[in-house]
């Protein structure tokens, strides 16, 4: 095992996301096992569950609030939090400190959403983890979310990780920073607005001629790889932490 | 019925060419914007600047309001408050009627559009012309502008060219765009000339020296404002800002995130009607300052937020929602980001909670917004209104007017499902079993998505095995 230096935590909680529970359960195992390979001992808290982020997004802040209280609640130890999707991070760092404003647990939301690391973020600025690619060579194009882009601005970070992998080409699509049209419950509520903006970058994706698609947040991955799998594109889409073990172990 | 919406938008995504007039002007709009702010620092500085300037304005707007009257009227410019549209309008026929003015020339001014100032004059017998090329286009075609800025920017210059055909006697066909610009030019000119008040919007009112500035391109403005005998000037109460030298920050934020441009070829102060001595003016200026609804939004402190916005159009030019159905899908004056924020809280929820709905919350908008609004959040808290459980008393904003049963107990569900482990276990346990015979449809979703699928065990489960596994190898 290595030594820890002291900014490497020894131990980290790891908050899944729903999505990620029920859609792409190999991107939480791959993040896991990238996180433990590096000396850290991961704690899965097993009662969580969503971050509550779709019905505050839809303006049901009740809701939101008892849901997230009860994810407050299990992140108690001062250890780092590491979630999968910038999305779901950047609802517990930037949004359940003002979700939760005048709430008994508002002081313990503030704590958790100093201990929130996006998972790029985590491995490239605090593990500062090397990777050794021993995959053959591919393409990639690569979709970083809004809210990796804006609210938890980890883009630089993703890359990071992605650079270090020799034998893998990354192409970004063109109008790579338009929103990819998912928005959690706009995509059901103004179907035909997302469906237009899918459509945009699943055109631009297909136009990169690249087959892998990777991202860092489910949400998008399920938006676009739903569309592409409409239209029978054969486009293979995968969340960054798979791609990354994948190729490294 | 009005349509909803959601249905203009549809409309609108199924029209081909505005869909390609707008992607490329937006295209074209983001990238002039991009080119002058090539120094992320000294953006950030300067956005930063602006903010503080104009949430400083919000914090003593009372006051700076009484200072910008007394300014002004010791500049000789006449001052009138407007609390609705109607007393805007009435304001400004009554001006014109003791003058007997029977034409108006006009230039840009979106808060005109808001009090709906064409119309009422013209119902009472005054011809009021728009001299903004942009604006002169739509009102040409009977239309209302698709952006604050750039009032035509969803027609093309061939549509353009076909208009003036159709419409102004004596013009043939062409799609050079300096011969359009210049026969709306000649047919103008002739307005400015014969017009009996020209009417103006204010970009920025100084309050420490009541001076009211102009933006512009095209010198329109200070044709409306300098040749008739009269310039009336409408504004919203929030455009107020302290001193002169907040100016020259908020002019270059405002030129550089609308257009692209580090300045504009017009920019005029207008500090006074004609002196004595003098050969040109007006004769009388007025300013006529309308709240509609502005110092109801100013009561909340993060609602407030809206009143920073200097109007620029960037948010608009960089939503990916607004690039695709254009400015009029939204039904309302003030369309795109700042326009799903500003309208409901005008108008009231009620009528326009909807267009709400119309947001990714990307946030695109308040990464590029001069004055840093957070729109996003902004548009999350309307939502939240909307749908409130509890509605108050005198309930002007329309708290709870779109609270859906059907919705809200979806969302109860939703909770009782997220806030208990066990049940959350049970149904994404269930999800997992259950994949293959999951319906091949789920509504709106499945129209453009094929249906998504569980994997054969969940996340939770996984950890499960892997937490037994690893307790075995230990007692080994
Ligand atoms: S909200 Fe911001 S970006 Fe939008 S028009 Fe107002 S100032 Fe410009």
């Amino acid at each position: 095992m290595s030594e820890h230096t002291p900014s490497i935590p020894a131990e980290v909680y790891f908050f899944g996301t729903c999505l990620i529970d029920v859609f792409y359960p190999d991107a939480g195992i791959s993040a896991i096992e990238l996180i433990e390979r590096e000396g850290i001992k991961v704690i899965f808290p097993p009662q969580q569950t969503c971050c509550g982020q779709p019905p505050y997004n839809s303006g049901y802040n009740d809701e939101a609030i008892e849901v997230a209280a009860a994810q407050i609640a299990l992140f108690t130890r001062p250890i780092p939090v590491v979630v999968p999707s910038a999305s779901c991070a950047a609802m517990m760092k930037h949004h359940y400190p003002r979700l939760l404003e005048g709430h008994p647990l508002h002081a313990q939301a503030l704590n958790l959403a100093n201990r929130i690391y996006e998972f790029s973020e985590f491995l490239s600025n605090t593990v500062n983890i090397t990777l050794q690619d021993k995959g053959p060579p591919i393409k990639i194009v690569l979709h970083q979310s809004c809210s990796a882009r804006r609210e938890m601005q980890v883009t630089t970070q993703t890359m990071q990780l992605l650079h270090q992998l020799e034998n893998v080409e990354i192409c970004e699509p063109e109008r790579a920073s338009e929103c990819c049209g998912f928005g959690g419950t706009f995509a059901i509520k103004q179907p035909e607005i997302s469906a237009a903006m899918g459509k945009d970058k699943c055109d631009a994706i297909k136009k990169t001629g690249v087959l892998n698609l990777i991202s860092g947040d489910c949400g998008c991955l399920m938006h676009l790889s739903g569309m592409m799998a409409k239209d029978n594109a054969p486009i293979r889409s995968e969340h960054i932490a798979s791609l990354l073990w994948r190729r490294t172990r | 019925m009005t349509p909803t919406f959601r249905q203009r938008a549809t409309d609108a995504l199924a029209d081909k060419a505005l869909r390609s007039n707008f992607r490329g002007a937006m295209d074209f709009l983001r990238e002039k914007r991009a080119s002058v702010f090539t120094d992320e620092r000294e953006l950030a500085e300067l956005r930063a600047l602006g903010h503080q300037i104009r949430a400083n304005v919000l914090s003593r707007l009372p006051s700076l309001l009484e200072q910008l009257e007394a300014q002004c009227q010791k500049n000789g410019i006449q001052v009138h408050w407007a609390e609705t549209p109607n007393e805007a309008c009435e304001i400004i026929y009554q001006i014109m009627h003791r003058r007997n003015a029977k034409l108006a020339v006009k230039g840009k001014s979106m808060v005109s559009e808001e009090v709906g100032l064409n119309h009422y004059l013209e119902t009472r017998g005054i011809e009021c012309i728009e001299s903004d090329m942009g604006e002169y286009i739509v009102q040409l075609a009977e239309e209302t502008p698709s952006h604050i800025i750039m009032p035509a920017i969803h027609k093309s210059k061939e549509q353009i060219a076909r208009l003036f055909e159709e419409k102004i006697d004596g013009v043939g066909y062409t799609n050079n765009v300096d011969e359009l610009i210049g026969v709306g030019r000649t047919i103008l000119r002739d307005k400015f000339f014969k017009a009996d008040v020209g009417i103006s919007g204010v970009n920025f009112a100084v309050a420490e020296t009541g001076t009211l500035c102009l933006v512009e391109n095209e010198g329109n403005g200070r044709m409306c404002t300098t040749i008739p005998p009269v310039h009336i000037a409408i504004t919203g109460i929030e455009k107020v800002v302290e001193k002169i030298s907040d100016i020259p920050p908020l002019l270059s934020l405002l030129t550089r995130s609308a257009t692209g441009q580090r300045i504009t070829t017009y920019f005029n102060m207008i500090s006074s009607p004609r002196k004595k001595g003098e050969r040109d003016g007006p004769e009388e200026v007025h300013l006529v300052l309308l709240d509609n609804g502005r110092s109801r939004i100013y009561q909340d402190t993060h609602l407030q937020e809206t009143l920073r916005c200097i109007r620029c159009g960037a948010c608009m030019n960089h939503c990916p929602v607004y690039s695709r159905i254009g400015g009029h899908a939204y039904g309302t004056v003030y369309p795109g980001p700042i326009g799903q924020v500003v309208m409901p809280q005008i108008e009231g929820l009620e009528k326009h909670g909807e267009m709400t709905e119309g947001c990714s919350l990307n946030g695109a908008c308040g990464e590029v917004c001069p004055v840093e609004i957070p729109l996003a959040d902004l548009i999350r808290t309307l939502r939240q209104k909307k749908s409130a459980a509890a509605i108050p008393p005198d309930n002007r904003a329309g708290i709870g007017s779109h609270r859906k049963k059907t919705e809200a107990i979806a969302w109860m569900f939703w909770k009782w499902v997220h806030r208990a482990p066990a049940i959350y276990l049970m149904v994404t346990f269930a999800i997992s079993r259950l994949r293959l015979l999951m319906p091949r449809s789920f509504g709106a979703w499945t129209r453009y998505h094929s249906a998504p699928k569980p994997a054969p065990q969940t996340l939770h489960e996984l950890m499960r095995h892997r937490k037994q596994a690893t307790s075995k190898e230990d007692q080994l």
